[in-house]
């Protein structure tokens, strides 16, 4: 009834009021064309606070000294010192070189495991890949710091299970033969000693991601047509020549995004070796990343311009490492564009 | 018929191969689970003894009792719940924000703001670790969770996501049709787009609620109390006390990983895809 009575009267009240009130319509376009940015304004204020901001203090940061307990005003202009102060520092340079030599000893197993398990997975009926993929990629879900507890249990000199077992093996009846020598080097201390420290965070690194990556690589098999491992098969190639000739080519793409994400992930390492190397006896000299360095010398050392210098070291060396691989694999891995 | 009987050989050889190949694999993933909760019914006394020892132990109740003992295990625990749930929802509702934004509107400045996110996602998180504690306390927000996954509530990933679902399954026509029945923008988004953007807010969800549960470096930096602290920092926390009674420990580490493991278990199949969503749809 309503909309009867107004049909007529609406249309020239209509243009009247627009004459009238031109200012409020103004507004209302204005409130219109803000929409996208009332959308947008929790990214824009919490990114503007937590990610542009931060980048830009610690450029001006790592020109200064900075005790944070001393307040603001403690902050003083040093130039590049804390640069060089870095470059020069010995422990920076041992860091950077952990970190490296971890990143490469937990990555490439990764993917040289994870790629042949990918394979023999997907030659499976679709139950027993989802039961086998569930239980490999359990351990991309729990918490680093969980993980690492429970290595670094194992890992103990006496009532470790990793040391319990080789002493096992070492008096077994059946194969001490075999490995009685094991038993000179007992106990290891496998997140003690400077030698070893290395290999077990890297062991416990590469455990946690290889499901990740086995997911990764079943998904681009999967990807890849029966008509062409047929066609192999009838040329009369065997299963290892159709994994080399057929999935490795095939899955070219993944695998290059598979190991950049390694490669930034592990140039980031901090929670494993955090956890691994603060033993009683410390094997930090090895076993430190250069982000656990930087935890340390920003809240232990609280030099927060040191810190802030050595955080752009860092950036530049992913960004270095990241961009190399691009620039050198980048183009075969991405297909040919 | 040799020739057959031979080739059928070779084929059980191989099968029998790939499943030990696999099985392996299993029993490696699986052991170090299996074993914590192993070590949690065992104390100093029998843990010490050298040897194999893969028995169970008498002391599950007393290393509880331990636990209980040498930390606020539920505190943290109910803190990390806190943190992860609460941080999940304001994700899922500023994350489809800015997706929704971005995938139906054109605005100055998209592409800058698009452009900032990719790049957002390269920055390592430990470089603006300094200054974001700085940022937690010249606001106030120490010891608080907000400040724990306040700054994650924006997740590029998560935007990102969104952007996709909304371009790929949010029909242009609905949202015409909404704008000529009246609806305001807000309107439009709240009950016409949100509920068919159910499975993707799913997918984050996930992703968002392991990441927090899981983060460590954070709450390390801001939360020092302990009635604020979350499990990964009290567990992480008493691992350097003398005579650490590592069987209650173990106890701990292995009920913190059970919520997460629960919900894997139920849900294997979406969480795998949703973690891996960032790889393998590139």
């Amino acid at each position: 009834m309503s909309t009867n009575l107004e049909t007529p009267v609406s249309a020239p009240a209509n243009s009247a009021a627009e004459r009238d009130n031109a200012p409020a319509d103004r507004w209302r376009t204005l409130w219109h064309k803000s929409t996208p940015y009332w959308f947008m304004s929790p990214y824009i204020l919490i990114f503007g606070i937590f990610g542009i901001f931060p980048v830009f203090f610690m450029i001006f940061l790592s020109f200064h000294t900075w005790n944070p307990v001393a307040g603001l005003g403690s902050m003083e202009f040093v130039g590049l010192e804390n640069y060089a102060l870095s470059l020069t520092d010995p422990t920076l340079w041992q860091t950077l070189k952990n970190t490296i030599l971890m990143a490469l000893y937990s990555g490439v197993p990764q993917h040289l495991v994870a790629l042949p398990m990918a394979y023999l997975l997907v030659q499976l009926g679709k139950r027993a890949r989802h039961w086998l993929t569930t239980a490999y990629f359990l351990p991309y879900v729990t918490s680093t710091i969980a993980v690492s507890m429970i290595f670094f249990v194992m890992f103990s000199k006496e009532s470790g299970i990793i040391n319990q077992a080789l002493t096992g093996l070492a008096n077994g009846t059946l194969t001490g033969w075999a490995f009685g020598w094991i038993n000179d080097l007992m106990p290891i201390g496998w997140v003690q000693e400077n030698s070893l420290i290395r290999y077990s965070v890297s062991f416990v690194v590469f455990w946690k991601y290889v499901g990740f990556n086995i997911v990764i690589y079943t998904t681009g098999l999967a990807t890849i047509s029966d008509d062409l491992y047929e066609a192999a098969i009838m040329d009369g190639a065997n299963a290892v020549q159709r994994f080399f000739y057929i999935a490795l080519p095939l899955l070219r793409p993944f695998i290059f995004f598979g190991v950049t994400l390694t490669i930034i992930g592990n140039m980031n390492l901090f929670d494993e070796p955090y956890v691994l190397t603060r033993g009683l006896q410390q094997a930090s000299t090895n076993g430190m990343t250069i982000s656990n360095y930087l935890y340390r010398v920003a809240w232990e050392w609280l030099d927060m311009g040191g810190a802030a210098a050595i955080s752009w070291i860092l950036f530049v060396v992913i960004g270095a490492f990241t961009g190399f691989y691009f620039w050198f694999f980048g183009r075969r891995g991405l297909g040919g564009d | 018929m040799t020739r057959l009987t031979a080739h059928i050989n070779l084929r059980l050889i191989g099968r029998a191969i790939l499943w030990a190949a696999l099985l392996t694999g299993v029993f490696m993933t699986v052991f170090p689970f299996f074993w914590s909760l192993l070590m949690a019914t065992h104390d100093r006394t029998t843990m010490f003894s050298s040897g194999l020892n893969l028995s169970l132990g008498d002391q599950l109740i007393a290393n509880y009792a331990r636990l209980l003992d040498t930390m606020d295990f539920w505190v943290g625990m109910l803190n990390s719940f806190s943190v992860s749930i609460i941080g999940t929802i304001a994700s899922l509702l500023f994350c489809s924000m800015c997706g929704y934004a971005l995938a139906v509107y054109q605005f100055r400045g998209r592409n800058v703001l698009f452009g900032m996110m990719i790049c957002s996602m390269m920055l390592p998180p430990i470089l603006t670790l300094i200054p974001y504690y700085m940022v937690i306390d010249a606001i106030g927000l120490t010891n608080t969770h907000l400040a724990v996954w306040l700054p994650f509530s924006i997740n590029p990933f998560g935007i990102f996501l969104i952007r996709q679902y909304v371009v790929a399954s949010v029909p242009r026509d609905l949202l015409e049709a909404a704008k000529l029945d009246g609806a305001s923008a807000f309107r439009t988004y709240w009950s016409v787009v949100l509920p068919l953007l159910r499975p993707g807010l799913a997918t984050l969800a996930i992703v968002q609620f392991v990441f927090l549960w899981n983060n460590f470096l954070q709450p390390l930096v801001v939360l020092t109390s302990s009635e604020k602290m979350v499990i990964t920092q009290m567990l992480r926390s008493v691992q350097g006390i003398p005579n650490t009674p590592w069987g209650a420990l173990m106890l701990g580490t292995f009920i913190s990983i059970l919520p997460l493991v629960g919900i894997y278990m139920a849900a294997s199949r979406q969480m795998i895809s949703g973690l891996t969503s960032g790889a393998v749809k590139n």
